[in-house]
């Protein structure tokens, strides 16, 4: 994945720092709470959302199943609609792919509608290191850009930041990348809305390639989907002369009728609106309109290995709504950073150490990143159980196991760091399968209580450094019953 | 009828008021409760922090020792819910390596037979006004597991409201997670800590006295968090209210 989280420390750490900056939790708390309540407004409204969400379900879990299929479906109805499919393995290979797209161009500018997957692969990195400068063009996303910074929400890239921060960085940097900002810029959302617009203007009437991701991806016509709220997607959408799509390739549905479900789900889940401001679909290419080439690069860069597993391959549903973030109550602390990716909060904890392997520090502690209460799951417009597949790559990581890495079928070894912990999880079995053990060690427990110290040494510290330990009481409750025989007064 | 107390692990050695709670309760309510004494662990903590395998003799243990009862209560909404949903799946699981059915239907008999307290008192006997007495201004936090996994919906909230001079008050926020999570609270300890405190402030603003819960882990945690903060409130089970009459109050 992108270069751009390289050196993340783990979950646990990078939550702590974010935990601590009061801006930062206070931001983040009024944005997902405004934005969970819109929700479940919007989703209330309709009576059958149970139904669309199931439908959604099995669409994916359908188009998943024959993947295959369906993309070779996809790459014949785009190359007949007069595009060109190329198919990327990894991150390497996309960005390899794209710059030289460009570079036959002759261009050294590109503009971009938000995407994750040109995110996930550092695309724009890449770029800049032939010579290209790609300019965002979605709100938020240009405040990341501008404020050199790193996105931390799927929708709202810039989630982090508030009115005031956003004016300071317009103010700062919009002069390097083009237009300056206007003087005396203040902090209403109208002008900075009103920056940025004329900001942005100027790169669109001057841009000859403009790069995208999709939504969806309509195998049976070779249709790409960008839904989006502001309308900048559009321009660059059809103002260039070449438009290149970086998508992954789990995005593809099989046929135009899929996406009366999606359309419903996707901008009531994300925005709380009944339909997305902006849909734009383009088929190929069309003379005298739009893009004159098109290019498709279908990326891989981890999804067929998570097909492969059969729990965490539902991860491969996610439509990208981001409701599973703006609920979660570890993002709501933790912030988007912290989670290393560009996919943050539950869906990130769950995708990225499948896209990535669970190698590094950071993806092991990902399927840790959460006190699975289930709030994802039950807002998930696809019905992913994250909660389940976290479950299960806390075993990979624990215990290792059987997964398939880059199409090869591999052993996992455990992470490191789990020794002590699976001792006493061992220890512990143990003492469960035989309760004469188990009592005795509850009435050592006891009898000793007045010796226990308030705090923990160890990992206990973790506990006892915010909280206090409840006292033991004088005597375990099997000890009680024993004594009392469920106080039926036959006492021994 | 007679039924088997699951009392689990924590509450067995860290809380046993409540499991005496219980046994009060059922029994005045004229249930006949065995404490099976080879109980131990449901095998929920090795589960979710990834020892699947470790967690599975521990589950057949759990079926061992209650499989021969008419219905097991427990009063933990988060073990009732790993026999319920992810006995089931554990099944499932070791089917799907190769390892045949021998888990499934060993697991099979408890779970349907399992239940939650307030389930217990509402879906079987039928109950909702149990005969307590507990003059106390309460709030009720539907721990996570209590509200998604075994959708208690309303139950332990129709059971309070029936309590003789119990004033009942609605939590801010209640259907948030306290934070606690098993493990989580230890592997992310800040973040843990953060959503506890958030709790804890959302239920002093409600002016009661205490906090109640049908889990006494979330309770643990939050409990610790009062005494951190150094608030007035306490955390109580829902079993101690619910057994509390004018005669023998609970404090
Ligand atoms: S996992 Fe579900 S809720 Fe989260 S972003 Fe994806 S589709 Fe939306």
């Amino acid at each position: 994945m992108s270069g751009t989280f390289v050196g993340m420390p783990a979950f646990p750490k990078a939550a702590r720092d974010a935990v601590r900056n009061p801006t930062l939790r206070g931001n983040l708390r009024h944005a997902t709470h405004t934005i969970r309540a819109k929700r479940a407004r919007a989703v209330a409204e309709l009576d059958d959302w149970s139904a669309l969400r199931e439908a959604g379900r099995r669409i994916k879990d359908h188009t998943l199943r024959h993947l295959d299929r369906y993309l070779l479906q996809l790459e014949e109805s785009v190359t007949a609609a007069g595009g060109t499919v190329h198919w990327a393995a990894d991150a390497d290979d996309a960005n390899r792919i794209v710059t030289q797209l460009v570079k036959e161009t002759g261009e050294s500018e590109v503009v971009k509608v938000k995407s994750m997957a040109t995110q996930e692969i550092g695309l724009n990195e890449a770029l800049l290191e032939a010579g290209i400068r790609a300019y965002e063009t979605d709100l938020a996303e240009l405040i990341v850009q501008l404020g050199k910074d790193r996105p931390s929400h799927i929708l709202v890239p810039a989630i982090h930041r508030n009115r005031g921060e956003i004016r300071d960085i317009f103010r700062a940097e919009m002069g390097e990348w083009g237009r300056p900002a206007p003087e005396g810029l203040t902090d209403t959302p109208a002008e900075l809305a009103e920056a940025a617009r004329l900001h942005l203007r100027e790169k669109f009437l001057r841009a000859k390639v403009g790069i995208s991701g999709a939504n969806f991806m309509v195998a049976e016509t070779g249709t790409l989907v960008v839904v989006e709220s502001e309308g900048n997607g559009r321009m660059c959408l059809t103002l260039p002369e070449t438009l290149i799509s970086v998508v992954g390739i789990e995005k593809v549905v099989p046929a135009w009728r899929d996406l009366e479900v999606f359309l419903q789900t996707l901008p009531r889940s994300s925005t709380a609106e009944r339909m997305n401001p902006y849909t734009s679909t383009w088929t190929g290419t069309t003379d005298d309109d739009g893009p004159r080439t098109f290019h498709l690069v279908l990326l891989d860069n981890g999804r067929t290995d998570t097909l492969a597993d059969q729990v965490g391959r539902q991860a491969l549903r996610c439509i990208r709504c981001s409701a599973c973030l703006n609920v979660c109550p570890v993002y709501e602390r933790a912030g988007g950073h912290a989670y290393g990716s560009v996919y943050p909060g539950p869906i990130g904890a769950i995708l990225s150490p499948q896209l990535r392997g669970t190698a590094g520090e950071i993806d092991a502690s990902l399927p840790y990143a959460s006190s699975l209460c289930g709030a994802c799951y039950e807002v998930c417009p696809v019905a992913i159980d994250i909660p389940e597949v976290l479950v299960h790559l806390r075993e990979r990581v624990v215990e290792g196991g059987p997964a398939v890495r880059q199409g090869n079928k591999v052993m996992l070894k455990p992470a490191k760091g789990h020794a002590a912990e699976r001792a006493a999880m061992r220890a512990a079995r143990w003492a469960f399968t035989h309760p004469g053990a188990l009592r005795t060690g509850q009435r050592l427990a006891s009898r000793t209580r007045r010796l226990h110290p308030r705090t923990l040494p160890g990992p206990g510290k973790a506990w006892s450094g915010t909280r206090d330990l409840p006292p033991l009481p004088a005597e375990p409750f099997r000890d009680w019953w024993q004594r009392t025989r469920g106080g039926k007064g036959d006492a021994k | 009828m007679r039924v088997a107390l699951f009392l689990t692990c924590v509450n067995d050695t860290l809380y046993p008021d409540t499991g005496r709670a219980v046994v009060k309760l059922l029994t005045r309510l004229g249930v006949d409760v065995d404490f099976p004494l080879g109980q131990s662990c449901c095998g929920q903590a090795h589960y979710n922090t990834g020892y699947r395998h470790g967690a599975e003799p521990l589950a057949r243990h759990f079926s061992d020792v209650f499989g021969g009862y008419e219905a097991i209560v427990t009063p933990s909404a988060s073990c009732g819910a790993m026999v319920r949903e992810l006995y089931p799946r554990m099944g499932d699981r070791a089917r799907a390596e190769g390892r045949g059915d021998s888990l499934a239907r060993t697991l099979a008999p408890v779970v349907p037979k399992t239940y939650e307290l307030t389930e217990f008192l509402v879906d079987v006997l039928g109950v909702t006004d149990v005969g307590a007495s507990y003059p106390h201004k309460v709030t009720y936090h539907p721990t996570c597991h209590g509200l998604r996994s075994l959708g208690l919906g309303d139950r332990p909230r129709r059971l309070l409201q029936a309590v003789k001079g119990l004033e009942l008050v609605e939590l801010p926020g209640a259907e948030e997670c306290c934070g606690f999570g098993g493990t989580f609270a230890v592997k992310n300890a800040e973040v843990s800590a953060a959503m506890g405190a958030d709790k804890v402030r959302s239920a002093e603003s409600t002016g009661a006295q205490v906090l109640c819960a049908a889990d006494n882990s979330c309770l643990m945690h939050l409990g610790g968090t009062m005494s951190r903060l150094r608030t007035a409130m306490r955390p109580v089970h829902i079993a101690e209210i619910l057994a509390s009459t004018e005669e023998e109050p609970a404090a």
